[in-house]
């Protein structure tokens, strides 16, 4: 605040000197520069450490205290992580992440199609049900779920987790898709009905193709969810055969204790597929991301 | 598309003045299979939280009925009101804390020029990490002997490092690392509704003389009510109910200092077994979170939120 204060004695009359004014032309705000130079420290020192351990050796981690400059890189770390077992961690999550984001869409597709499309009464109600799902917390329900899926003995597999992040990934997905398609002119509609098509038709070869946009922005959202994923798996699986990443990072931070490089390496190679999006799709992760937040 | 538009308009047109909207419309059976997914593994949990919390349940055999007794003993247990007055604060310093930031960030990381740019890109980064990878990277740091936390430590008040070891240092902990995980995606909220504000106000501003900061008050500010109150909800709601960073980085301690509501529920539940008083527990969970959710409907509505994510 105090930066942005400062900034009021700037002279009003050099915007004013052109015949229109432009908000480029304006100084460069320092203060506020130099505040998020201090962000930048904040976000960027931890994230720094923990690229620098993860290359470190272990006793130069020890010895060279958390701000030193690092003097030896290795990648004994990540092969130390590998043998641990991490990959199995990983096509579990991949596996978790692939079949949530392919549920997601098979569920939430037509039943943001007919919220659009239909005249029943039912869809409409049934479209405040999903209204009222985002303000159901995911973490007031463990217990009951974690009762369902033992009594349907599903505990301790990928499936119990993939069932419930589906399902609380679905009221964004819906409502995310339904204000995409309501963007489909009616003339589209009546104009392929002509053409000899059903409602499948319909909605596979029209409805499908104009919301794209929309369908890669909540196979993002639910591929973030499902790859961060880390309470359903917490207290829906137990065995090292089931574990996803986020749940093996933890054991890692238990079972290594003190191997703090072998820790950040795991983190490191955590974050990494999602780094790749990022940097491919930056727009898209962005979306994907803006609804990952919104629950 | 729009070359398939125009190529059957005319063809549309005879259709028209042939008779009303013949185009198909799916059924209601379109939207079930949704709806009974969605019912089954989180509406009928929510229930289901609700009869639990009359049972005695042990988490491995039938649940029997005993009545009041998880309630009354919710009433009763110190623990309960402790672990809700820890919410609160919790709840409000992580408000306190996060929506200047992510405000003035978000506005300065609307800017176009190219600093701004490349800068705002390292700021997204933390989005990039799951709760697990930033809760562990944050406990290496605040580790008293070797973390940062060592070296910061005795710059704050805290000599020996031990910030995550001290009864207030723990919340306070948290709270920075729940704002560094989550101040990335409230600017980006922010960021985006700024770009949104139409230019023209800033130039009537400026020959009406405003400085930067009477446009920042005058403008920016009632321009991004809907979204403050978007973000504030959720950050609200999200850390009342969101526990997973606290479970990593303390697991409640030192002590109780940072056992929030939902944390006492976890260990409730899944340390102590007793399943029907967590369920007691998790129905005020939901019930405080959904008060707090009807807030958002009632003030600015999640139509207004998708609007403001529009163009990202």
């Amino acid at each position: 605040m105090t930066a942005l204060r400062e900034e009021t004695s700037v002279p009003v009359a050099d915007h004013r000197r052109g015949d229109r004014p432009r908000r480029k032309r304006q100084r460069p705000n320092w203060g506020a520069g130099l505040a998020a130079l201090a962000w930048l420290v904040f976000v960027g020192v931890p994230i720094y450490l923990m690229i620098k351990d993860s290359f470190q050796p272990k006793d130069a981690y020890l010895d060279g205290g958390p701000l030193s400059l690092p003097r030896k890189l290795t990648l004994d770390n990540f092969a130390e992580v590998f043998r641990s077992g991490y990959t199995r961690y990983l096509i579990n999550t991949a596996v978790v992440t692939v079949a949530s984001v392919a549920l997601t869409v098979l569920l939430a597709f037509p039943a943001a199609y007919a919220i659009v499309r239909s005249r029943s009464r039912i869809v409409s109600g049934t479209f405040r049900i999903f209204l009222a799902g985002l303000a159901v917390p995911a973490q007031a329900t463990i217990i009951p779920v974690y009762l369902m899926i033992s009594r349907m003995h599903l505990y301790d597999s990928l499936t119990a987790i993939i069932l419930p992040t589906v399902a609380f990934g679905l009221p964004l997905s819906v409502l995310v898709l339904s204000s995409a398609l309501r963007d489909v002119p009616r003339e589209l509609y009546e104009a392929m009905t002509i053409d000899g098509g059903g409602s499948f038709r319909l909605m596979w070869s029209l409805a499908l193709p104009l919301s794209r946009a929309s369908l890669t922005t909540i196979s993002v959202y639910s591929a973030l969810n499902a790859w961060n994923g880390f309470l359903f798996p917490l207290i829906l699986t137990q065995s090292p055969e089931q574990r996803v990443q986020t749940l093996g990072l933890w054991n890692f931070q238990n079972q290594f204790g003190a191997n703090v490089p072998g820790l950040m390496a795991a983190v490191l190679l955590s974050a990494i597929p999602v780094f790749v999006v990022y940097l491919f799709a930056r727009r898209w992760l962005i979306a994907g991301l803006a609804g990952a937040g919104g629950k | 598309m729009t070359a398939v538009a125009g190529a059957r308009r005319g063809r549309r047109r005879s259709a028209a003045s042939a008779g009303a909207d013949r185009a198909a419309r799916p059924g209601a059976v379109w939207i079930l299979p949704a709806v009974l997914f969605f019912g089954v593994f989180a509406g009928v949990p929510l229930l289901l939280t609700a009869v639990l919390s009359f049972t005695d349940w042990n988490g491995l055999g039938t649940p029997n009925f005993n009545g009041v007794a998880n309630w009354r003993h919710a009433l009763t247990d110190s623990a309960i009101w402790e672990s809700m007055r820890i919410s609160l604060v919790f709840m409000v310093l992580c408000w306190v804390v996060q929506t200047p930031l992510a405000l003035l960030i978000g506005v300065w990381a609307a800017g176009r020029e190219l600093n701004r740019a490349v800068l705002s890109s390292i700021f997204f980064l933390p989005l990039l990490m799951s709760t697990a990878a930033i809760a562990i990277t944050w406990r290496v740091l605040l580790d008293p002997n070797f973390g940062l936390a060592a070296t910061v430590g005795p710059w704050i008040g805290f000599p020996d490092g031990n910030i995550a070891g001290d009864q207030h240092g723990a919340l306070g902990a948290v709270v920075v690392v729940i704002a560094w995980q989550f101040v990335p995606f409230h600017s980006l909220m922010y960021q985006s509704a700024t770009r949104q504000i139409p230019k023209m106000l800033y130039d009537a501003a400026l020959i009406d003389g405003a400085g930067r900061f009477q446009q920042f008050w005058h403008i920016t500010l009632p321009q991004l009510r809907n979204t403050i109150i978007t973000s504030s909800v959720l950050m609200l709601v999200g850390s009342l109910t969101y526990f997973e960073t606290i479970l990593i980085v303390t697991n409640g301690g030192p002590g109780t200092a940072t056992m929030v509501l939902p944390q006492r529920m976890y260990n409730s539940a899944f340390q102590s077994f007793q399943m029907g008083y967590a369920s007691v527990i998790a129905l005020v969970l939901a019930a405080l979170g959904t008060a707090l959710s009807l807030v958002i409907v009632r003030f600015s509505g999640y139509g207004k939120m998708r609007s403001t994510l529009e163009g990202i």
